[in-house]
């Protein structure tokens, strides 16, 4: 596509020489980013209308897919109700942050061989500080909105966003450490022949899960929690406003979805993706779909956790795992070439087997002895609770009674 | 690059200087830290400029070529070393003297 | 200064940037002065992009703004005490005093290096087969014995001995 503006060779961005170009490839992110948006609110209400055996949208349009449209205008004519002892600056910019700060990550995703917004060397940074800068939106949503429950939703925050950002970047590091390069579009490039999943499982656990905190939904979704603190960061805004941090949060699981593909899924990799570039859309975006589907699933399935579990969660259990899959992947990066030597260059599917082989293997070893130490901890605490148990100091909860037979 | 070096040593040196007035003039222990950020993002913006615009070329991007981003890359180390003692003895403070202003930190005072 | 996209984007950010630190200084209201204070460490890392040093530019907004500036937005958050009748301290006169003074001393040195035509004041060329701005250069560098290994270490000391400090001290016991 030569004549296209923002066309361009493989792993180059639009051109800096024309403006023009980096203009229509702004536009272009944002229309892709707010286009999947309007099917994809309509997406996850069917699915989790199965999840909780209802129907879901079914009156506008065919089995409901034009509500989220009808939804749109609601929201657009609503009335926004604007609290009177707010702090004005704060309380309008956070909805902005919010939003861009989510939008400003598609920039570095890979959407095909040639479609990418920027293809910056520091990319998978670029992913990590961005998503960082979401905290500010929801922190000034809780200070500038004057309300308590708003100021204890911007605290979580900061408990959550910046705790889970630690294991969210380690794990980050090792799809760029079997790459060797921080560049997303270099990192689909290095998985033509193996997707960086069966290299380091482990890793794109702790990305999935530590992301799903970051993002604030659940089981980590202590920000909004309806039944402690009400809504959290977002009770007082309403209409338009409210929409910007509902578009904002469903955008990031989204983006979520796509970053775990990019990194782990190989991203547009697919049959025939290199030498028909569209179809390299299709396949990022049938795994993208895929994985935000998985991760709905999660979302409607599993229970919020309480509020000290999340952060012994974080640093007791994902952030050393993340340090050990990060050494080890380090470790056996450097020692497998010695054993087994390969041509160096573009390796095929066979030639990549010891190295996904030992890598793999190392990963399950890990899990079992992760399973092992888990399994002792549990063992000790249910002897600790059945010590106090027994002297007395802690009731038991009474048991169940029986199912009365009606 | 059209831009001149001393457009950005302008630019680290009014920041630097407004650095300099908060951390004189305010009187909230935060707001000084602020300020010691804003001083310590100024040498780093002058570190960056002098190794973009000084460094012999051709080992520009080399090894032993980067020194002015390695400094910077220790400025920030120390300056989030720093950050996270500062605010820590802010909550202490606070907790203990329910203030945060400087001036009436004056425990030692005879 | 011819204008083109690099000059209007330098406009840009140096303007975020003091016009940031600005309002560091003079904001009565503590949350937007930490605010401000995320406006012009953004302007510093568009300038670091402009000095083709993307990697600090990164390092600057995952550090700086996602946590320093957090912190302090946390602990004016915790401490509350946001808008004071007296934001400045009775020396206010004699510290502007000394910030002019600093900043008349730095344009001097500044002036002596001459306007912007000088050969030595010219940006230097990237070698046209590094393409990374010198990230890997960097990369091997810090863990280089012969360079920068060994502080590298020991501000890996000093960030675990300010990450035991900090706690040991906000620490409620």
């Amino acid at each position: 596509m030569p004549n296209l503006p923002v066309a361009a060779e493989i792993g180059s961005g639009p051109n800096p020489d024309e403006p023009l170009s980096i203009i229509v490839a702004a536009v272009l992110i944002l229309l892709i980013a707010m286009g999947t948006l309007i099917f994809n609110i309509w997406f996850e209400r069917k699915q989790v209308a199965r999840v909780q055996d209802r129907l879901g949208p079914n009156r506008v349009g065919p089995w409901g897919i034009f509500q989220t449209i009808a939804d749109v205008l609601k929201l657009l004519t609503k009335e926004i109700i604007i609290p009177s002892q707010i702090d004005r600056l704060t309380y309008w910019l956070a909805p902005v942050l919010a939003v861009g700060a989510v939008i400003m990550i598609w920039a570095v995703v890979p959407l095909s061989p040639v479609a990418i917004g920027s293809d910056l060397n520091v990319g998978a940074l670029y992913f990590i500080s961005i998503s960082s800068l979401g905290a500010v939106g929801v922190l000034a949503a809780g200070w500038g909105s004057n309300n308590k429950y708003a100021l204890l939703g911007g605290l979580r925050v900061i408990a959550q966003m910046v705790s889970y950002e630690v294991p969210l970047m380690l794990s980050l590091l090792v799809p760029v450490m079997l790459a060797g390069s921080l560049s997303m579009q270099d990192i689909v490039d290095a998985q033509g022949a193996m997707w960086y999943f069966i290299l380091a499982p482990v890793a794109c656990l702790i990305f999935t899960t530590a992301g799903q905190a970051e993002v604030a939904r659940a089981p980590f979704d202590l920000i909004e929690g309806e039944s402690e603190i009400v809504a959290g960061h977002h009770i007082e805004y309403s209409g338009l406003a409210f929409a910007m941090f509902y578009l904002a949060e469903w955008l990031h699981s989204f983006t979520l979805s796509a970053l775990c593909v990019t990194l782990f899924f190989g991203g547009w990799q697919g049959p025939f993706a290199v030498e028909v570039p569209a179809l390299g859309l299709l396949w990022f975006f049938l795994k993208t779909y895929a994985g935000y589907f998985i991760l709905n699933w999660l979302r409607y399935t599993v229970p919020r956790v309480r509020i000290d579990h999340m952060m012994s969660f974080n640093w007791k259990f994902l952030t050393p795992i993340a340090l050990v899959v990060l050494v080890m992947t380090a470790t056996l990066e450097k020692l497998w070439p010695a054993l087994f030597p390969v041509d160096p260059g573009r390796p095929g599917f066979i030639q990549s087997l010891p190295r996904a082989g030992i890598l793999f293997l190392a990963n399950l070893v890990l899990v079992g002895v992760v399973i092992m130490i888990l399994r002792q901890v549990a063992r000790r605490e249910r002897q600790r609770v059945e010590d106090l148990v027994d002297e007395g100091q802690y009731s038991a909860p009474a048991p169940m009674p029986e199912p009365v037979e009606v | 690059m059209s831009v001149p070096l001393w457009m950005f040593l302008l630019v680290a040196a009014a920041l630097f200087c407004l650095g300099i007035f908060t951390v004189l003039s305010r009187r909230n222990a935060i707001a000084i830290l602020m300020g010691v950020e804003l001083m310590l993002n100024a040498v780093n913006l002058n570190l960056v400029a002098f190794w973009r615009y000084r460094t012999e070329a051709g080992i520009i991007a080399e090894r032993g070529g980067v020194a002015g981003q390695a400094f910077a890359v220790f400025v920030f180390i120390v300056a989030a070393a720093e950050v996270a003692v500062g605010l820590a003895l802010v909550i202490a403070v606070y907790r203990s003297r329910q203030t945060v202003t400087a001036e009436d930190i004056d425990l030692l005072k005879g | 200064m011819p204008i083109n996209l690099e000059t209007i984007a330098f406009t840009l950010f140096a303007a975020m940037c003091v016009g940031g630190g600005l309002g560091v200084a003079v904001l009565r209201n503590l949350f937007h002065a930490a605010l401000s204070l995320l406006l012009a460490l953004f302007g510093a890392a568009g300038l670091f992009v402009l000095l083709s040093a993307p990697f600090l530019a990164m390092v600057q907004i995952l550090v700086y703004m996602g946590a320093i500036a957090i912190l302090i937005l946390f602990v004016i958050m915790l401490t509350q005490q946001v808008i004071v009748p007296e934001p400045y301290n009775r020396q206010w006169v004699l510290g502007a005093l000394a910030a002019l003074v600093a900043l008349g001393a730095l344009f001097m040195v500044i002036a002596q290096l001459g306007g912007g035509d000088a050969p030595y004041l010219q940006p230097q060329p990237l070698a046209p087969e590094v393409s990374d701005s010198g990230i890997a250069a960097l990369g091997s560098d810090l863990v280089d014995p012969g360079r920068y290994l060994v502080p590298f270490e020991v501000a890996g000391l000093l960030l675990t001995v300010a990450l035991v400090g900090a706690i040991s001290i906000a620490r409620e016991d």
